[in-house]
This record gives C-alpha cells, sequence and structure tokens, in this order.
C-alpha cells in the first residue's frame, strides 16, 4: 500500500459528463484516461507521476467496472514493453514513469514499440523530472522522441489543455500508428485546478477479445527485412499522417494580434511561465491578451512545418522558447528557415540561458533581450519590473546568507536505515574509509551530513554493478549499496547476478525496508504485507540464493546497530569468494506509523493495555557534545539551549515525535558515546498486576529516593 | 481552438494575489496551500497552487506556491507556476529559518509582502551536529525580515498549534486570517477548516488562538543568546553550613562575581557536598587574590568570574557516580514523566543504555586499587572483556535501582577515587598554567580558563576533548607575548568545537604557528 490514501481521489475519477473536476494534474490526466476508454495502464512510480500510480491501485472498483487492467510494472522497461498489446490489436494502453530516469531504461523497448508501429493508441506520460525540486540528472526527454521517432505532447500546463493533450495524444497516435509522449513537469503534475468532466468510456475492443482472437503480422515484427520497411514507413507514412492530424485538430495554438513585426514560438509547457514575463513587461494581461503573436506548440515533435512558416513569414524575427539543452528545436527551426528561404531571424538561446528551469525573471531578461534587438518600440514605455535585488544586496540580508543552513532532504523520523549508516561510519572508524557505491533510493540521504558516505550513483539497481572494476586483490573491499526497490528494479541479474557470475570481492549492501520507499511507499515483491491483488512477501535472500550466492547474512531488525556494524566487519574481512550480501531489513518507519498508529489509538481507546516507547535525554548528564547526532541525523533528536549558567553548549533533546525506534539508545551503547539517553515504556491502561508491582516498586524506590534527600545538604532549587 | 485575437490597445491591469509557503517536509505546507486554494474557489474565486514536493518530503525545506483571482467576462486568469522575486503578496514560513530563506530567495520585499512567519527553531542537521553551539543567531533572521517585510506577524505557531493539540498549519492559516490581506471573512476561514474534515475542533482551537494572539502581538521579542539562570545570592539557606558558604560569597568576593559563584557552590553541593563547595570557594579566593594582584580590578575582574564558571565544571565533572546519581533521583522520575507526557493514569519506566568499560570500573576504584589493575595490562584486558558491553539498565525496577542507588552512594568515597585524582590534577595543571599566564597577558590568562569548555563528553569523545584542550593550550607559549594573543586563543577554541576530528583546529594552529 502507498503511503498516501486516495480513496477521496478516486471519488473523483467516477465524475461525470459536465461535473467539475478540481484537483491535481497528475490525477486529471488519471482521468482523462478513463474518458479515453483505455484498456490497460501500467508504470513505474516516482516524482512526479507517483501519485497516477497510487491512485489507481487504490481505484480498484473503478478500474473493474469499466474492465481496464492496471499492473504495476517492475520497471520502466516492463511498462514500456507492455505496450506492444497495441502493435496488434485496437486497444488503448498508457504507461507512466518519471523521466528521463525511467525513459533511458525503457529505451529498449520504445525503440522496438516504435519501429513496428501501434494500431490501438500507445501514450506514454511522462514526468519530466527537471529543474526546481528534481532529483534527477538534468536531461530532456525530447531526445528520445527525435531518435525513436515518438510525437511528444507537450500541453500548456492548465488541466483542460493536458486533459485534451490525453484525449487527442491517443485519437493521433492512432491516425499515424506512433506511439504519443505526453509530457507533464513537476509543477504541471501538481498543480491543482479544474475542468468539466466527461463521462468514463468503457474500451470498444477488450483485451479478451484480443487474447481469444489473436492476431499476427509478421511485418510488424523489428527483424530484416521488415525493420528496413519500418523506417520508409515511419518516414513515408506515419509521420506526414500525423501532421495531417495535428493540422486539422489545430492543437498548436495561436494567441496574440495575428500579424505582428517579431512574434515568439513557445513550448506549451512554457506558456504561463511566457504569460507571466509579458505581463510584467506591459505586453499581456492576466487573462490572456497578449500585444505580441505566440505560436504555442502543444506538440513539440514533430514540428508542424506549414504552421511554422505561416508564422514566421512576415515577421523579421522570433524567438523560440524552448526549456533544457540541447536546443534541438532551435536548430530545426533554423534548418526549416534555411530550407523555405525565409529571412526571419531565429532569436532563443542566444537571449535565453542554455539550461536551467525559465522562471519568469529569466523569461523577462530573456524576451526584453530579444524584443530591445528587433522591436524597440513595443517595450513603450515599461512599468516597474518586480526587482528584488536591491534588498538582497543590503548588508542585513547578506548577513543572512551567512546563518540560514541548507536543509536538503534526509531519513525520516526512525528510519530504520539510519542505523545502517551509523554502523558503518563505526566500521569506518575502525577500518579505515571504502569506496562506497550508491544507487538510486532514500538510502542515498547517506551522502549527506551527518553520515557523508557514498561515493557515485550510476542508477536504480546498478549500485552493486558500479562497483564491478573494482574487483582486484586489495586489502580493501568496494562497499556497494542498492535499496529493495533498486533490487527488483533492475539490480537483482544487473548487479546481484552480475557480482555473483564474476566472482565479485566485494560487499552488497542491500536495504530491505519492505516497500518502493522513496517513491511513496508502494508495494514491491519483497513487501511483507498481504495484498491480495499481488504476490508479496518473495525473499531477496531466497532470490540472490538462487542466483548462486553463497555468503549471504539476513539482518531482521536494522536498529540492532551493533550486530549491523559486526556483520559490516565480517563481510569486510571476510575471505571467501564472491560478493559478500547482507540484507538488512527493517520496516520504513514512515510507512510504518501510517499502519500502526491508527492500530494503537484504537487499542487504547478500546481499554486494552498498550506499551509506548519513546526516548528521552536527561540534560543533566548530556555534556553538549553532540556525538550521538553525528551519529543519527534523526529530525526528532535535535538540541536545545539550556537555562544552566554553567553549560555553555546546548544539550542534546528528543521531541514528542520521537516514534522510540531505539536507534539513539542502540548507538550511544555501540559507539559508547554517554549515558544520558533513556527509554520511557509509558503503559497505557496498565493492568491490575501493573499497578500492583509499580505501586511496589514506588514505595522501596520512594522511601529509598526519601531518605538520600534527607540526608543531603543542599540549596533549594 | 485556435485563438485569433486582435491587438487590444489597452490591456486589464488586474494581478493574481500571489501566497507563498515554505516549510518542511513533514509539517503540513500541502494542507495548508489546499486549505487557501478552497477558501478561494468557496468565495468565487479562481485558484491555482503548485509545489515541487519530489523527495523535499523526506525533511527537506520546501515550498509552494498559490495565485488567485476570480474570472473576468468569463475569462479565467492565467496563473504562474512559480513565484516571481519581488512580487508575491504574503509569505507564510513554518519555521524561522525558512522565513530566513524566503527573504534570501527574494520573495520578500518591502513594497508589498506581508510576512507571516513561525519563530520556532527546527534545527538543520548543519547547525545541531557542531560539536559545541552550532545553532544560527535568530536575531540576524529578524533583523532581516523586518526590513524586507511590508509587515510582519511573527511568534511560536508550533508551540501555540501544539498546546492547542492541532499543529503548526492550523495556526499559520490563523495569522493569515488576521492579517487581513486575503478579502475573505474570517468565518469563511473557518468555514474552509470545517468543510477539511480530520481534527476539526483542535484546528479551530489553534486557528483561533493564532487569530487572537496575531491581531494582539503580532511580533514576539526573541534574544540571541538564550538566558541563563543566573539567581541572585539567598539571603540564608535554612542550613548553618550552606548559610556559610553564602556568607563566603558575599564578603570575599566582587558582587560582579556572585551570581556564578553562587551557581557553582550549588553544583558542587548538590555533585558533593558542602566541604566540597568549600574547597572550591578556598579555590576561588586565591585566584581572586591574584586577579587583585594583577590589576583585575581595571579589568572588572574578569579572570574571578571567567574561573568561577570553569572551577566549577572542572570540579563537578562526569563520573560513573554522578550519572548513577541523576538517574535514581525523585525529581529525575518525575521529570520524565513530564517530558513524555504520561498521565496519571499510566506507568513509565525507564531503561538506560549504559555502556561501562573497564576504564570507568577503575577510575570508581581506590586510587591504590585502580592503579594497581592498569598496571597490569593482561588483567586489564580480561577484566574488561567482562564488563565492556552494552547494558541496559531499567531504573525503574527494583534490581537495577538498587544497583545504581549503591554506585551513586560511592559520593561519600569519591574523594579517594582514582578518577578524582586525575581530575584534580589535571585541574591543578589547568590553573598552574592559567595563572601563569596571568603574570604576563592578562585577557590570555581568561581565555586560558575558557578552554575548560574543550573537555566533555564521555569515554572516546571525553578523550578527544582532552586531546582538543591539550592542543589549543599547545599554542600558548606563542601566544603569552602577543597583546592579541587572548583572541587567538578564542579563535583557536572556536576551531575546535567546529568539527569532531578538529580539522579546522588543525588548520587554525598552522595559522597560529606562522604569526
Amino acid at each position: 500500500m502507498a503511503e498516501r490514501s486516495f480513496a477521496r481521489e478516486v471519488e473523483d475519477l467516477k465524475l461525470g459528463e459536465g461535473e467539475i473536476f478540481r484537483g491535481e494534474g497528475i490525477l486529471a490526466i488519471t482521468k482523462a484516461l478513463l474518458q479515453s476508454g483505455v484498456s490497460y495502464v501500467g508504470g513505474y512510480q516516482g516524482s512526479p507521476i507517483s501519485h497516477l500510480m497510487d491512485v489507481l491501485a487504490d481505484a480498484k472498483d473503478v478500474m473493474e467496472e469499466l474492465g481496464v487492467h492496471f499492473e504495476t510494472s517492475a520497471s520502466e522497461a516492463a511498462a514500456a514493453a507492455m505496450l506492444s498489446a497495441s502493435v496488434m490489436y485496437p486497444v488503448r494502453g498508457a504507461v507512466t514513469w518519471k523521466s528521463t530516469a525511467g525513459t533511458n531504461v525503457a529505451a529498449d523497448a520504445l525503440s522496438n514499440l516504435s519501429s513496428g508501429g501501434v494500431t490501438g493508441g500507445a501514450m506514454i506520460i511522462i514526468g519530466e523530472d527537471y529543474g526546481e525540486g528534481s532529483s534527477i540528472m538534468q536531461e530532456r526527454s525530447h531526445a528520445y522522441a527525435m531518435k525513436s521517432q515518438l510525437w511528444l505532447l507537450t500541453p500548456r500546463p492548465n488541466l483542460p489543455s493536458i486533459v485534451r493533450a490525453v484525449e487527442e495524444g491517443f485519437e493521433l497516435s492512432e491516425a499515424s500508428n506512433t506511439p504519443v509522449m505526453l509530457q507533464v513537469g513537476i509543477r504541471s503534475c501538481h498543480v491543482h485546478g479544474q475542468f468539466v468532466a466527461k463521462d468514463n468510456r468503457r474500451p470498444a475492443f477488450t483485451l479478451r477479445q484480443a487474447l481469444e482472437n489473436p492476431v499476427r503480422d509478421v511485418s510488424r515484427i523489428v527483424l530484416p527485412p521488415a525493420s528496413f520497411v519500418h523506417e520508409k514507413e515511419k518516414l513515408e507514412r506515419r509521420w506526414p499522417a500525423a501532421v495531417e492530424f495535428i493540422k486539422a485538430r489545430k492543437i498548436n495554438e495561436h494567441f496574440g494580434p495575428e500579424t505582428g513585426e517579431v512574434g515568439i514560438i513557445l513550448q506549451g509547457g512554457l506558456y504561463n511561465g511566457v504569460m507571466r514575463a509579458l505581463q510584467q513587461l506591459g505586453l499581456a494581461d492576466v487573462y490572456g491578451e497578449s500585444a505580441v503573436p505566440l505560436y504555442v506548440m502543444n506538440i513539440s515533435y514533430p514540428l508542424i512545418d506549414d504552421e511554422i512558416v505561416d508564422f514566421c513569414a512576415g515577421k523579421s524575427a522570433v524567438l523560440m522558447v524552448e526549456e533544457g539543452a540541447p536546443e534541438y528545436i532551435e536548430q530545426a527551426l533554423n534548418t526549416l528557415l534555411r530550407r523555405r528561404d525565409l529571412q526571419t531571424r531565429v532569436s532563443g538561446k542566444d537571449v535565453l540561458p542554455m539550461g536551467g528551469e525559465y522562471t519568469a525573471p529569466v523569461l523577462v531578461k530573456g524576451i526584453k533581450s530579444f524584443l530591445e534587438t528587433h522591436q524597440r518600440v513595443l517595450l513603450g514605455n515599461q512599468p516597474p519590473l518586480p526587482d528584488p535585488t536591491p534588498i538582497l544586496q543590503d548588508p542585513k540580508i547578506k548577513a543572512l546568507a551567512e546563518v540560514v543552513p541548507p536543509r536538503p532532504p534526509g531519513f525520516c523520523i526512525g528510519c530504520p536505515e539510519r542505523p545502517i549508516f551509523a554502523a558503518m561510519k563505526m566500521v569506518e572508524e575502525e577500518l579505515g574509509p571504502h569506496h562506497i557505491s550508491g544507487d538510486i533510493g532514500c538510502h542515498l540521504f547517506s551522502i549527506l551530513p551527518p553520515f557523508n558516505i557514498g561515493s557515485t550513483t550510476m542508477g536504480y539497481g546498478l549500485g552493486p554493478a558500479a562497483a564491478s572494476a573494482f574487483n582486484v586483490k586489495s586489502d580493501k573491499k568496494a562497499i556497494a549499496v542498492m535499496g529493495d526497490g533498486g533490487f527488483w528494479h533492475n539490480g537483482l541479474a544487473t548487479s546481484v547476478g552480475n557480482a555473483v557470475f564474476n566472482k565479485q570481492d566485494n560487499v552488497i549492501l542491500i536495504v530491505d525496508n519492505y516497500y518502493s520507499a522513496a517513491t511513496g511507499g508502494q508495494d514491491i515483491p519483497s513487501s511483507r504485507a498481504l495484498n491480495p491483488r499481488r504476490k508479496t512477501n518473495n525473499s531477496i535472500v531466497n532470490a540472490v540464493k538462487g542466483l548462486g550466492a553463497t555468503w549471504v547474512r539476513q539482518i531482521d531488525r536494522t536498529y540492532d546497530v551493533a550486530k549491523m556494524r559486526d556483520t559490516l566487519r565480517e563481510a569486510l574481512t571476510s575471505k571467501d569468494e564472491g560478493p559478500k550480501i547482507i540484507v538488512a531489513s527493517s520496516e520504513c518507519m514512515l510507512n510504518k506509523q501510517r499502519r500502526v498508529k491508527p492500530q494503537f489509538a484504537k487499542a487504547v481507546k478500546d481499554g486494552k493495555r498498550m506499551v509506548k516507547e519513546r526516548f528521552g535525554v536527561d540534560e543533566d548528564v548530556c555534556t553538549g557534545d553532540h556525538a550521538c547526532i553525528r551519529l543519527s541525523g534523526c529530525p526528532s533528536l535535535s538540541v536545545k539551549h539550556t537555562d544552566d549558567p554553567l553549560k555553555d553548549d546546548p544539550v542534546a533533546a528528543i521531541d514528542n515525535n520521537c516514534v522510540g525506534c531505539g536507534n539513539c539508545g542502540e548507538v550511544s551503547e555501540a559507539a559508547v558515546l554517554c549515558p544520558s539517553f533513556y527509554r520511557a515504556d509509558i503503559i497505557h491502561n496498565p493492568s491490575g498486576w501493573d499497578r500492583f508491582v509499580a505501586s511496589l516498586r514506588a514505595k522501596v524506590i520512594g522511601w529509598l529516593q526519601a531518605r538520600r534527600d534527607a540526608a543531603r545538604i543542599v540549596f533549594a532549587d | 481552438m485556435n485563438e485569433h485575437v486582435t491587438m487590444t490597445p489597452r490591456h486589464a491591469t488586474d494581478k493574481p494575489l500571489s501566497l507563498a509557503v515554505l516549510a518542511m517536509g513533514g509539517q503540513g505546507g500541502g494542507v495548508l496551500a489546499d486549505w487557501i486554494v478552497s477558501l478561494a474557489e468557496e468565495n468565487g474565486w479562481m485558484a491555482q497552487t503548485t509545489s515541487v514536493p519530489g523527495v523535499a518530503q523526506r525533511t527537506g525545506a520546501t515550498i509552494y506556491y498559490i495565485e488567485m483571482l476570480p474570472t473576468r467576462d468569463g475569462k479565467a486568469p492565467i496563473f504562474s507556476l512559480m513565484p516571481t522575486p519581488g512580487d508575491v503578496d504574503v509569505v507564510l514560513a513554518a519555521e524561522l529559518m525558512e522565513a530566513g530563506r524566503s527573504v534570501l530567495r527574494g520573495l520578500v520585499t518591502p513594497d508589498k509582502t506581508v510576512l507571516i512567519a513561525s519563530t520556532h527553531r527546527a534545527f538543520a542537521v548543519s547547525e545541531k551536529q557542531a560539536p559545541g553551539d552550532g545553532a544560527g543567531n535568530p536575531l540576524v533572521v529578524i533583523d532581516a525580515t523586518d526590513f524586507a517585510a511590508k509587515k510582519t506577524i511573527a511568534f511560536d505557531m508550533d508551540k501555540l498549534a501544539v498546546e492547542k493539540g492541532s499543529v503548526i498549519s492550523s495556526a499559520l492559516f490563523g495569522a493569515l486570517a488576521a492579517a487581513d490581506v486575503l478579502p475573505f471573512a474570517r468565518q469563511a476561514f473557518e468555514a474552509t477548516i470545517r468543510a477539511g474534515g480530520k481534527g476539526i475542533e483542535a484546528s479551530l482551537r489553534a486557528f483561533d488562538a493564532a487569530y487572537a494572539r496575531a491581531k494582539d502581538k503580532p511580533a514576539e521579542k526573541l534574544s540571541a543568546i538564550p538566558e541563563k539562570r543566573l539567581d541572585p545570592l539567598p539571603a540564608s539557606a535554612g542550613h548553618a553550613e550552606l548559610d556559610r558558604l553564602l556568607a563566603r560569597i558575599r564578603n570575599d568576593f566582587p558582587d560582579a562575581s556572585q551570581a556564578m559563584l553562587f551557581a557553582g557552590v550549588k553544583r558542587l553541593t548538590d555533585f558533593q557536598d558542602p566541604a566540597y563547595a568549600g574547597e572550591y570557594l578556598d579555590r576561588m579566593a586565591a585566584l581572586h587574590a591574584l586577579d587583585r594582584q594583577h590589576d583585575g580590578e581595571t579589568k572588572e575582574f574578569s579572570f574571578t568570574a571567567q574561573a568561577a564558571k570553569y572551577l566549577a565544571v572542572a570540579m563537578a565533572y562526569d563520573d560513573v557516580i554522578r550519572v548513577a546519581d541523576l538517574k535514581v533521583r525523585a525529581s529525575r522520575f518525575d521529570r520524565v514523566r513530564r517530558e513524555v507526557g504520561a498521565r496519571d493514569d499510566q506507568i513509565v519506566y525507564m531503561t538506560e543504555y549504559m555502556h561501562p568499560r573497564m576504564d570507568e570500573i577503575c577510575g570508581t576504584l581506590p586510587k591504590s586499587w585502580g592503579l594497581w589493575i592498569e598496571n597490569r595490562p593482561t588483567l586489564f584486558k580480561r577484566l574488561d572483556s567482562v564488563v565492556n558491553k552494552g547494558r541496559r539498565v531499567k531504573t525503574g525496577t527494583l534490581f537495577w535501582f538498587l544497583g545504581l542507588y549503591v554506585v551513586s552512594g560511592l559520593r561519600r568515597i569519591r574523594r579517594g577515587t582514582l578518577r578524582h585524582q586525575r581530575e584534580m590534577a589535571h585541574r591543578d595543571e589547568w590553573l598552574a598554567k592559567a595563572t601563569q599566564t596571568l603574570n604576563r597577558n592578562y585577557d590570555l590568562a581568561v581565555e586560558v580558563l575558557a578552554c575548560r569548555r574543550l573537555v566533555k563528553g564521555y569515554s572516546d569523545t571525553h578523550a578527544r576533548g582532552l586531546s582538543k584542550f591539550d592542543r589549543v593550550l599547545s599554542s600558548l607559549p606563542l601566544l603569552v607575548e602577543r597583546e592579541d594573543g587572548a583572541d587567538w586563543l578564542r579563535r583557536l577554541r572556536q576551531a575546535a568545537l567546529l568539527d569532531e576530528a578538529g580539522t579546522a583546529l588543525d588548520g587554525a594552529l598552522k595559522t597560529v604557528a606562522t604569526l
């Protein structure tokens, strides 16, 4: 189960004709899929499209009623391959993932899919994880559209436009026998807006019909000579068909005056930003009126040559607004205008930055510079631009930069991965630093303070594979860390199989937190929960042993820091051949609390005897060295300034969000830090026996305490 | 859907109201943003919110951005997906440093921005991991926000919300209503909370309290250095022995140092007994006499004042007896109950995480016994292998309580223990260094005293502290003749508190060597 429940949002998926849907962009896309009569949906979770997967997982009833098959794909490659159902049969399918990371994984299937072409509409919804908030390398998915010939939809970032793009995208796919990609940015995935809903549609042709009436056509299979025919078909038939469809449907839009000295061509996703910039320059208003002609590409690939030529004709210059590098569209634009012998000047990355997000200030600067060169008069009597620079240059604000600390994401309160890295730090104290190959997932937070562990990350499930070269004689072994998500995604064969086969003398640490935790707590094959619709509880240990691994250790409670440390030490000093694999398992605390908290509260309410654990620090005992924090970083373990005049430094303190995971105590015990920590067991609804024992103990202890206090000569506090 | 619009000579000048919410993952910034959007929509406005949560929802800093405006002649406004620096009407910051961050990002400007911020601190890892005090100075933030914002509403909204059984988003929402920047009545805000579903009553309580507080006293005074408790000298402590100590402080020392001396005496009677506090005052009297000899009066006796603090710290060292003593006290049992918020009908048991080693055992033995074992490494090792392991001490049970109680009772023989001899030798060596320096460089001597701050912690941490202390003081010969010697020693001490390994200190020592 995902960490967030979408029970309420599922209701929105049932809205009918004329009703208003209000919600997040990514959920609007989900609703649009159902309105488009989709037959099957798959994908791999990841920001910013996780919610699409999560809401469909929660929407079992709606999906069953409509006859839609939903699958949680093992990877983006699996999801892309799933689209092959639309090759021979008139069924619409959609898959989704985070891009470009996911598109990289899916590339093999995408190439084959686009070569043979599709009969039913095939759509890939890519969450372009670019700019602020992104967690991956900054690249463009656009390149995939060009190299594999997939049409790339980039609608304006409002719900009606995005929904329309889904609906028309399927039609375009079918009209041109080509899979389409719908690209949405992080912000448009999370944008809250509204659109007028339509009824959901049952697929006209079902998967069952397909299975029971199989169709085969050798010419669709990517093998010579068909593959050469595909290339010809793509260029001579499917491309023109797509261009015709896009023109006929007027998918790309014009705004502003019909003619003008200059114009702006932009990707649909940048429309709101460009409009805000024009507004600040006094050239547009908030309701969409613009003084500059705009050509909005709701499809960024293919380019519709005739539309562009029409737009450029009669203009002395156009500005191409295209985010990210390289500037593929700007290059194509130049080629097009040369071919048609149009003298319109093309501006773009000469006035706008090559890389980075196109924020309003960036766009204002670029557009202004473009207009200054090509139609100065338009800028006219400029209104003052919003400008915080004078404020930011004040010494008071500059002093602030020294004080405001960076606050990167990190392990959650009570995270079971924290003790693993605390143990690793302790082992490094003993054996010295090691080369540590990281992977993708929550555990990569270890690269940040306080742990500062990890050297590289090469991709999902590729951590151990990335340590392959280090399989040489040495006094130290490389350590590779990989999460359970990465393990099942790609790591089993590519990393573990590879290491076993090549007899790699490395240590592989598999962090098993029972979920694909970083993406929102979705189930994976080794999840411990019983999921009636998926087969869970598949052991990672059995899987690696099945591959031939021999040195395998399972740790069932990562919070046992001493055991964790000793096992790591054993692995690092082992003389055995082949990879030393440690599977460290404890449930993701975020998900565990979500599961356990309501149960605990209910049990207490029902009068059951329940024990709640949490940690605390005796501030008199704490000396304020913060060694415990350097081995933890838990948000719940912080510092506080005391009023004790003899203490200079703040003492450690644990706040009320503590979930009692035990890490603080275990670490201070294993690393021999200090005796300040205590665990408090709070017994709710104590039994009669509890109360009897407690009162007996209290009597004896109270008597001894009173005796001591009476004998002590101290100042009253 | 092609729209061909002819150029209109005049554009509408309407601008959307814009709000940015800066929060940390898990603080409910998303809930607050959703409330603001619902509030606008329920009142007939169009509204949009966006965010870039991603992995930032795992405890990182994150920002939510909202714009709102009604439709005009059926035309929906086009909202921006991100804030423009210098063009934000309201910034809501769910923590003090996040308020600072909003200013650094240019979101707060004097011509238009109302800043609503909670002044509580959630320390970042970089602040709390320093071996010293790494916390950022809150006054710098207040200075900057007061300067940058058109209007500021700032108080501890986290505390207020928790007191009302709710979370900070409700308090921020209340403060927003009180700020009168959105064109909606207070009742509309409350209706939004009511329509929300979960925890309505608690949310409304926090909302009301924050609303009232924001109207009544919108800005809270903060101080840079948290207040230290320095009680004035009482007339009498109700016991002859204690009163004798008080009389000595009153008669023998300058007024300015009396409060600190009292704190020291208090600590040492608690640590050991009144006689021990008497020894402290003996020492202090000697140090004060020296201070006087060296024209301390012209320096407001800062040597005495500094010694009063750190001599008490040095004499109340953290040994096994002290730890046991603190753990078994009745006052501690009560404090734990209070800290964990236990109700009267609940039972609380504590488990201590202790890891005694042979070093601590020897330290607690009488000096000769302790040394006898320490001088026999094989025996020491063998004993250590038996003793040296983590122990979960359940202080609330009779067996463990009695154990700790007996250890704490060793207070009576403390003065004879090996640890005590070592602590006192260390103390004397340190004071000797300080007094010798006093002859040649008064200010430097004061700084030598303050270096005692570096010695803290237990086991390895303690050893590391001692080594830093030694390394810092190793620079004394280089500094003693320098007029700015005190400044350099202070810098060295500050460097020693920056990181665990002492990397910054090594760098600073190299610099001193080149002076």
